[in-house]
């Protein structure tokens, strides 16, 4: 690997650094440093003497000072009053609201669609293919126009839905009234409720709180049924029936919250000119979510198509000859082995879908980047700050999703000796 | 007489198979009808269709053709249902060439027509190897006859590379390699410092110039196409060396990579795109502002070199560690190495992966109508603007997004020709 070894140390002549592959790297490595040092040290400078210039200081005293714009939809406590870090503390929320439900139903619609391509039904499989190439060739931006385009320009006003022979009707049993200024869902509501914890920066719902914390022990529970099935069955070659206790676990601890907490659902109706009661979806918000959708769950079903036929044929013919089902080969066989495949590719589309978010520009979704790198640079003209904090907020979002995905992608890996 | 039983003495022919089995009835019970659930996709699917079809043919097919403003066109259509094809007929021209002046439209598609030329010899190996000249030389000509303005400006530029050959001649017999660094920062500070004045001058001297258009008239798919193209052809070399760089034994090299892929893969285009509209004039020296468009090429190059160089990664990382050694044990350092037999199996496992890059960046042009240019998306919020056509959303999007679907999906095909071609394996 090292010609030239035998050069004797004593005779060090200036060239070598650049011809002696000992001494090369470091010449190298010394100056990319030095190039890079320079590079910072100017860009700091002209940054420095740009800020004089202008008469500004580096500071991010702004985020504690009054806001005074309204934003119209967010999930905490926030008035023109509050400040502009809680401005970006409502648009970081939001954007992790539309992240997070993005995430889960491109998920859903990825891996229908990934399966259905591989369907053995020529029609199925033309059609979401047509689906998949169609979303995958044409540029988000103009997919969240148009669906935005389609809320307000092609659902009925919310008048249609009024009197004896009213021109549209609510979904659903009417419970979800779409309309043209956005969507209406039930909401949740509790007769008993526990009331709110004040964490000093917003308030946690100690319902939310209890349903999670029960839903977590349920989920105990069936894990450890399902570790002690296990152990039965290595011991004694029969697995024990779990089905109706797993069913039990989650169903009693849920029906026995929902009473204590007397939980039911809120209904839109049709009050005055608008709809009133449920829960209210903008239309950017909708046509955000729709979008980021069907777009990444187009990719995620040619990821989720890759990763089943990365399965070699063998593996199915294998189980097949154990004499397991197609249900139990795809389960025990089929999709913990695509699963290694399919999961690095999935962590770039979560962490794509949270940075598209930040598309929700094009149609006025109070985001981050709306409150944060919209309105708040625009009011304190504190470009450099907001977009360093901005920037910097996305990388943390990223970083954290692809840890814990990457955590989740350790766990399922083939493990190697 | 013969007593032995009947024995047939030729083949019967066999029989035709039965009609469910084969033909048009085969196929639609093998492939629509073989089972419970089969038939249920099945009639989704057909009911999928027909709701479509009936819901958007007569809008399509109604559409008119002919008329200048979006009333004319609902007066023409007398309350029936139908597109107004019309907006596309009326501006095209706008969603192609943006505000380029009308007379001067000879240039883009000039310039267009010789890309493509320029492009074949990179595309299709079966074009004579001559044309890479020409590939070579197309950025100058291309940017000439898009921006315009004195022809010796190209030509000084082309002076650069041989500014360097000069150095690197004249300090070989001292040392080769200080010969090529001092070469390349000699053509550097000749575009940098020499070119501008050296071009002013001879453009004084001999008046050779076209008529300058400024950035701000560049548009449409014109403009997609010019960032998309550049930082296609910039992205992939960048994105190779970040690659290298962050597998590189250096541990400064790689650490300076390995945060530059990181940071840029984070954080979203529109962060940066408006890091390039607002904040460049910070970080550069007071009193410089350089061309908007080239700012979104530099930030769509480096966000796309990002991706590319995971890409690429995941290609070296494929490859397996035998070639490494074999390239070692030839004797080969590292650079041939690289050249001869890493990068070419590495570049062909990750073409798939290249031209989803490539796809998505192509894309991505479409965000710059966020910080202000007029991209096809930027022209029919303008179009809609205007009194004539307010208020028309879907044949503009459609006429938008069927040429992005053209384009990117040629793309796509490509790569699986090219993936086909490029194999080598027997399987």
């Amino acid at each position: 690997m090292t010609p030239g070894t035998d050069a004797r140390s004593g005779d060090f002549r200036l060239s070598m650094l650049l011809y002696d592959t000992r001494y090369r790297s470091f010449t190298l490595q010394f100056i990319a440093l030095v190039l890079v040092a320079l590079a910072g040290w100017w860009l700091v400078a002209n940054t420095v003497a740009n800020l004089k210039a202008l008469g500004k200081d580096f500071s991010f005293g702004f985020l504690t000072v009054r806001s005074g714009y309204d934003i119209n939809q967010r999930l905490i406590e926030y008035t023109s009053d509050s400040s502009h870090g809680r401005a970006m503390l409502v648009g970081l929320l939001n954007t992790l609201l539309l992240a997070a439900l993005s995430c889960v139903t491109a998920t859903i619609v990825g891996v229908f669609a990934g399966v259905l391509r591989l369907s053995e039904n020529w029609l199925i499989s033309r059609l979401i293919g047509f689906y998949v190439e169609i979303f995958r060739n044409i540029p988000l931006v103009l997919w969240i126009l148009l669906i935005f385009a389609v809320m307000t320009e092609s659902m009925p006003p919310p008048n249609a839905f009024r009197g004896e022979n009213a021109t549209s009707s609510m979904l659903f049993f009417d419970s979800v009234a779409i309309t043209n200024r956005g969507v209406y869902v039930p909401e949740p509501l509790f007769d008993r409720s526990l009331g709110n914890i004040d964490l000093g920066v917003f308030l946690v719902s100690i319902d939310l709180l209890a349903i999670i914390a029960v839903l977590s022990v349920c989920f105990w529970a069936w894990r450890r049924l399902k570790t002690q099935a296990s152990a039965v069955q290595n011991a004694t070659g029969v697995r024990p029936t779990t089905w109706w206790k797993s069913i039990l676990i989650f169903v009693v601890p849920l029906v026995a919250l929902k009473l204590a907490l007397g939980f039911h659902l809120g209904m839109p109706e049709l009050r005055g000119f608008n709809f009133a009661g449920g829960t209210y979806m903008r239309n950017s918000f909708f046509a955000m979510w729709v979008a980021l959708t069907l777009y990444t769950g187009a990719f995620i079903a040619e990821t989720v198509r890759g990763g089943i036929l990365a399965i070699s044929r063998g593996q199915s013919e294998a189980a097949f000859a154990l004499g397991l089902r197609p249900g139990r080969t795809m389960s025990l066989v089929i999709l913990p082995q695509a699963l290694r495949v399919i999961i690095p590719p999935m962590i770039s589309q979560y962490l794509n879908i949270t940075k598209n978010t930040s598309l929700a520009l094009a149609v006025g979704y109070m985001d981050l980047r709306a409150t944060l790198g919209g309105i708040t640079i625009n009011q304190t003209g504190r470009e450099l700050e907001g977009m360093l904090l901005l920037m910097l907020t996305y990388l943390v979002i990223s970083l954290i999703i692809s840890m814990v995905m990457n955590w989740y992608n350790a766990r399922v890996r083939l493990k190697e000796r | 007489m013969d007593q032995s039983p009947f024995v047939r003495k030729e083949m019967l022919a066999p029989k035709a198979a039965p009609v469910s089995e084969t033909g048009a009835v085969g196929w639609i019970r093998q492939n629509l009808f073989s089972g419970p659930l089969n038939i249920l996709l099945t009639v989704i699917s057909v009911a999928v269709i027909f709701w479509v079809v009936t819901h958007t043919a007569p809008w399509f097919l109604n559409g008119v053709w002919k008329a200048s403003s979006l009333v004319e066109c609902r007066e023409i259509l007398n309350g029936a249902t139908g597109a107004c094809w019309a907006v596309i007929t009326e501006r095209w021209h706008q969603l192609t060439f943006g505000f380029y002046p009308p007379e001067l439209y000879w240039r883009p598609i000039l310039a267009f027509v010789l890309m493509l030329v320029a492009l074949a010899p990179v595309l299709y190996p079966s074009v004579p190897r001559g044309m890479f000249w020409f590939s070579l030389l197309y950025p100058l000509i291309g940017f000439w006859l898009l921006w315009g303005g004195t022809l010796w400006l190209p030509v000084v530029v082309l002076l650069g590379p041989l500014v360097g050959y000069v150095v690197y001649r004249m300090l070989r017999s001292y040392s080769s390699a200080l010969g090529m660094i001092l070469g390349a920062v000699a053509i550097l500070a000749f575009w940098m410092w020499l070119a501008g004045p050296l071009s002013k001058d001879l453009q004084r001297i001999f008046p050779l110039a076209i008529r300058e258009v400024p950035s701000r008239d560049f548009g449409g798919f014109m403009l997609s196409i010019i960032i998309g193209v550049t930082g296609i052809a910039l992205s992939l070399p960048l994105g190779i060396v970040l690659a290298l760089g962050r597998k590189s034994d250096m541990f400064l090299i790689r650490i300076l990579s390995i945060g530059f892929i990181e940071f840029v893969r984070g954080v979203p285009l529109i962060a940066l795109l408006f890091t390039a509209s607002l904040l460049l004039n910070y970080f550069l020296p007071p009193g410089t502002n350089f061309d908007i468009i080239l700012r979104v090429i530099i930030m769509v190059t480096l966000f796309a070199a990002a991706y590319m160089a995971e890409v690429v990664r995941g290609g070296l990382a494929a490859l397996p560690r035998g070639q490494y050694e074999a390239a070692d044990a030839l004797g080969l350092d590292y650079w041939r190495a690289q050249r001869l037999v890493i990068m070419p199996q590495a570049l062909k496992i990750s073409i798939p992966g290249i031209v989803n890059t490539f796809i998505g960046l192509f894309k991505d042009t479409t965000l710059v109508v966020f910080i202000g240019l007029l991209d096809p998306i930027g022209l029919s919020n303008s179009i809609r603007a205007n009194a004539a056509w307010n208020g028309i959303y879907w044949e503009l999007f459609i006429f938008i997004g069927l040429c992005f679907f053209i384009i990117c999906f040629g793309m796509s095909r490509y790569s699986l020709w090219l993936e086909r071609k490029l194999k080598t394996d027997h399987r």
